[in-house]
């Protein structure tokens, strides 16, 4: 049980782009190895923004919506599960179907696993891995009501993507749009640094 | 001669770098250990703790140490993945000889016999200071410790330096003219209520991970954050205001700050008058220092240096924080105290939320340069030419004013001075040179001419390739110890495993060579770390750097302990110079002006672009130990040139195309990574590989007049676009391994050799 007291919270703001979310996730006693998180650059060219993409947790999962095999549970703690592995038939729909990219069928295991919230660790009163080890604590695992005195942007559960509206169990920090996000440096520079 | 006895493909071949992926026994390998080890990771000056997961005398895995409160937890993926540096395929159990046919494994005990009669040979038909010691900072206090009486009284000679030269030691001579002490001020609690932020010179987010953590936390409440850099950085990218100054103008921009802050009167007089000396001097220095003078040298422009100014002096608290963007440099202190003079004028220090530091940059950068690992300093940061410091410590070391010797030479000079045949015999311990120091010829030129060449390691570095004799050292995990975190804090390094085969911890090694030296009756006693640390406790106390109330059962208790502690019933220093009271004998705090002049190479007509160097987060100094780690390799395997699209068109440079830069030392040819976020007049090269994929190759031996410390900050380099053939063979062998290696497969192999 991942406590409904609990939120988590993921800032890309904060992001340094170091990669201990994938590294540290590879590490975990279940699927020794096999980091469910992506990292990613932007767009490195124009900007050292990177992205971290775990798992939503939706309220209600595509993934599992469109499992012929019905191998995707969400438990009643919001958090959705990997592939069970006696149904699982590496289809790839979960694979394809989720608008954030999130699951990953491992082929060898013929078994589609996702981030399922570090159950083990998170049953027993320890944050989810990445966000303990995150140096930024662009991935933040708090108390819902710590949050608002910690934090100056604001939590969005909600999204429209495509046609799609999504909830979801998770939150994307957004930021306050005030903040330029123009990043060439010779901008800096008197006479754009000619 | 130690040249290297095979081709470097052979030696690869054989020592590696490979990579370790997996675990002991693989991914499905039984992950439940039989114990775990509280400590801390044996990489970079944030020391963070972290718990090792131990298995049959092996480390298998980690843990988050959540309750050791500076990290709480956090790790960057270093040290996340540093337990693979254990049971490694390169890892070297056996001493080993070079010979006409490669090196080849060697008896313990010949090896040492072998070392000490090579060692009094040399000594006895060039003097005892021919014989040189290179040390380095990732080593635990009482290794640092050692080390220092080792080279003095063990070997009796003066010419002992560290690595700690190309690392924090501007920084420690400006703490030390301007304070009188050589410390952060500050614990980095007092980060999270600062008003605002001023980060010099520093790559947070890849350089010292987890303070990107204490700076958020700051901003949350509502601080404002400047960064100087060239380049915008991971955390320049979201700051309040970034001054991207060319590189080697550092103190210009500090000049212009403090001019500013004069003129509209934002300084601090009531603590200026109390609590410091010759801030007239230094006004004196910059009164022409106006913001259009400053911007014409920093090429910054003069609305944001006045930004900057008003941020900085309108602040009621602050925080001020640097590392090695301003300190590599020939006027490295001079850096240093420019920022430490916008401090002082603005008197915010010694008060809650109120800090200045430098960002150590090596494990134990703080503590290992403070116990007499250094040419001209004795334990406890005393002075070797002090009269008082001396006779302190020979009644402490049981040896006479005539035999400890006086200052011996610094990092890079050794290495000039085996070049120019003064120095005949080199040991190096926990150093890797041939990657880390500037000029990478000179220095391979120099190894080649040792008459006698012994290096203590755990892999054969690229360093050890050029030795007669290597003696298998252990890793961070086989011992225990002490060392200084970036804060000031001494933390306990704790045991995890056995050392492997004839591998031993350095310390050993040390003291069966002073044994064999006929050098025992000062060194018998220590038959263990904590031995060690009692006696360096007590050569420390009165001095600066006081430890003599710290024990390690104190450390465990407290979780550590911010020196000065002088005594058992003193609960350590997080903050210092509290009350403006600072170490130099007068209780004040000295302004030091630092006049304008440039770095000691700049651009020409030949030469046209800077050239900067520096870190990534995956790498650790020169790689030995990250090199190895599959993870870390997969995500940054060589090196490559940040360029800015401006400059690259004026190359027909585009992404991923060779590009070769040269500077009046040699040549490399990189991939080109064009991005906007570095100046258009400047380009960047990480540095943590060997041979043709060292940047090292380029840097000058410029050094800084005080510091000693070399100027990997600042060359001037020319362009040229190249045919991709002509890419390193090594870069495209880096590259398969990672592409090996990153195979998302649950049949991962455990390593890629
Ligand atoms: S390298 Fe530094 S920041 Fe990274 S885990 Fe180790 S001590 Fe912490």
């Amino acid at each position: 049980m991942v406590g409904a007291e609990f939120g988590f919270y993921i800032d890309p703001q904060r992001c340094i782009g170091c990669r201990a979310c994938v590294a540290s996730c590879g590490e975990c006693g279940t699927h020794r190895g096999r980091p469910m998180i992506h990292l990613d650059e932007m767009d490195r060219f124009a900007s050292t923004q990177t992205g971290p993409t775990v798992c939503m947790h939706c309220e209600d999962p595509i993934c599992a919506q469109v499992c012929p095999a019905d191998a995707i549970k969400r438990s009643e703690d919001g958090v959705v599960h990997a592939a069970q592995k006696p149904r699982c038939i590496a289809c790839s729909n979960c694979e394809l179907s989720c608008p954030f990219g999130v699951p990953i069928i491992f082929r060898g295991l013929e078994q589609m696993l996702k981030c399922d919230l570090c159950y083990d660790r998170t049953s027993v009163g320890h944050r989810p891995m990445c966000a303990t080890v995150c140096p930024s604590q662009a991935l933040l695992f708090v108390r819902h009501e710590e949050l608002a005195g910690m934090r100056g942007n604001r939590p969005l559960r909600e999204f429209e993507i495509g046609a799609l509206r999504i909830t979801t169990r998770n939150a994307v920090m957004v930021p306050d749009p005030e903040i330029p996000l123009n990043l060439d440096a010779s901008l800096l520079c008197p006479e754009g640094g000619r | 001669m130690a040249h290297t006895p095979q081709t470097l493909s052979a030696l690869r071949k054989q020592f590696g770098p490979h990579l370790n992926l997996a675990p002991p026994g693989g991914w499905t390998a039984d992950p439940e250990p039989d114990r775990v080890v509280n400590t801390h990771c044996c990489f970079c000056g944030q020391q963070c703790g972290i718990k090792l997961k131990v298995k049959d005398n092996k480390v298998i895995g980690f843990d988050p140490w959540e309750d050791f409160p500076f990290n709480q937890g956090k790790l960057c993926p270093k040290g996340v993945k540093r337990y693979l540096q254990g049971n490694h395929p390169d890892r070297l159990v056996s001493a080993m000889k070079r010979t006409e046919a490669g090196f080849v494994p060697m008896d313990l005990e010949e090896a040492m016999a072998r070392t000490t009669t090579e060692i009094q040979r040399v000594q006895a038909a060039h003097g005892k200071d021919s014989f040189a010691v290179l040390s380095g900072v990732s080593l635990t206090n009482e290794k640092s410790y050692l080390v220092g009486k080792f080279a003095r009284l063990g070997l009796q000679t003066k010419n002992l330096d560290y690595n700690g030269r190309l690392c924090m030691v501007s920084a420690g001579a400006g703490n030390k003219k301007a304070f009188g002490l050589d410390r952060a001020a500050n614990s980095w609690a007092d980060i999270e209520g600062a008003e605002v932020i001023w980060v010099a010179g520093s790559n947070v987010a890849e350089c010292s991970p987890i303070t990107t953590d204490y700076i958020w936390r700051a901003r949350d409440k509502g601080a404002k954050l400047i960064v100087v850099d060239p380049r915008i950085t991971p955390l320049a990218r979201t700051a309040d205001l970034v001054l991207p100054l060319k590189p080697g103008t550092d103190s210009a921009l500090t000049n212009g700050i403090l001019h500013l802050l004069h003129k509209w009167n934002l300084i601090d007089w009531d603590f200026v008058n109390a609590h410091t000396n010759g801030f007239e001097t230094a006004l004196e220095v910059v009164k022409d220092c106006t913001p259009e003078w400053t911007s014409a040298t920093t090429g910054i422009p003069v609305s944001a240096i006045e930004k900057a100014a008003r941020m900085w002096g309108e602040a009621k608290t602050s925080f001020l924080l640097h590392a090695r963007g301003i300190e590599h440099h020939s006027k490295g202190v001079e850096n240093v105290l420019g920022c430490i003079n916008m401090v002082l004028a603005t008197g915010r220090i010694g008060r809650p939320n109120c800090g200045y530091a430098t960002i150590t940059g090596q494990g134990n950068g703080q503590g290992g340069r403070e116990h007499g690992h250094k040419c001209d300093q004795l334990p406890g940061n005393r002075d070797i030419s002090n009269p008082e410091h001396r006779a302190y410590i020979c009644s402490v070391w049981g040896c006479t004013d005539e035999e400890l010797p006086g200052v011996g030479q610094s990092a890079q000079e050794i290495m000039n001075a085996i070049h120019a045949g003064e120095i005949k015999g080199l040991l190096c311990l926990c150093f890797n040179p041939l990657v880390s120091l500037p000029d990478t010829t000179f220095t391979r030129e120099a190894l080649e001419k040792l008459e006698f060449f012994v290096v203590l390691d755990f892999f054969l570095s690229e360093t050890a390739q050029h030795a007669d004799i290597v003696l298998p050292s252990a890793l961070h995990e086989e011992d225990e110890g002490t060392s200084t975190s970036a804060e000031g804090r001494v933390i306990k390094i704790n045991k995890a495993v056995d050392a492997p085969g004839d591998a031993r911890p350095d310390w050993q090694i040390l003291v069966n060579l002073a044994h064999r030296l006929g050098r025992g009756k000062f060194f018998d006693h220590f038959t263990s770390p904590e031995i060690i640390f009692n006696e360096l406790r007590v050569a420390s106390k009165g001095g600066t750097a006081d430890y003599a109330g710290i024990s390690y059962e104190k450390i465990e208790r407290q979780q550590g302990v911010f020196w000065p502690c002088p005594t058992e019933d003193h609960p350590g220093t997080p903050r210092l110079f509290e009350q403006g009271h600072f170490a130099h004998p007068d209780g004040k705090a000295k302004f030091i002006p630092t006049p304008w002049r440039p770095p000691m190479e700049v651009v020409d007509a030949d030469y046209p672009i800077w050239l900067t160097t520096g870190r990534v987060i995956f790498h650790y100094l020169s790689g030995t130990q990250t090199r190895r780690i599959g993870f870390l390799v997969e995500q940054c395997p060589h090196p490559y040139v940040e360029i800015h699209p401006r400059l690259a068109e004026r190359y027909g440079i585009t992404e991923g195309d060779a590009l070769e830069v040269t500077t009046r030392r040699g040549n490399l040819v990189l991939p080109a990574k064009v991005v906007t976020t570095i100046r258009p007049d400047t380009v960047f090269i990480p540095y943590h590989w060997p041979g043709k994929l060292s940047v090292n190759q380029l840097t000058a031996r410029h050094l800084d007049p005080v510091s000693k410390i070399p100027e990997f900050k600042v060359s001037a380099c020319r362009l040229r676009k190249v045919s991709k053939d002509q890419f390193p063979e090594e870069l495209l062998e880096l590259r398969r391994m990672a592409d090996q290696a990153s195979s998302n497969q649950p049949h991962l192999p455990e390593q890629v050799m």
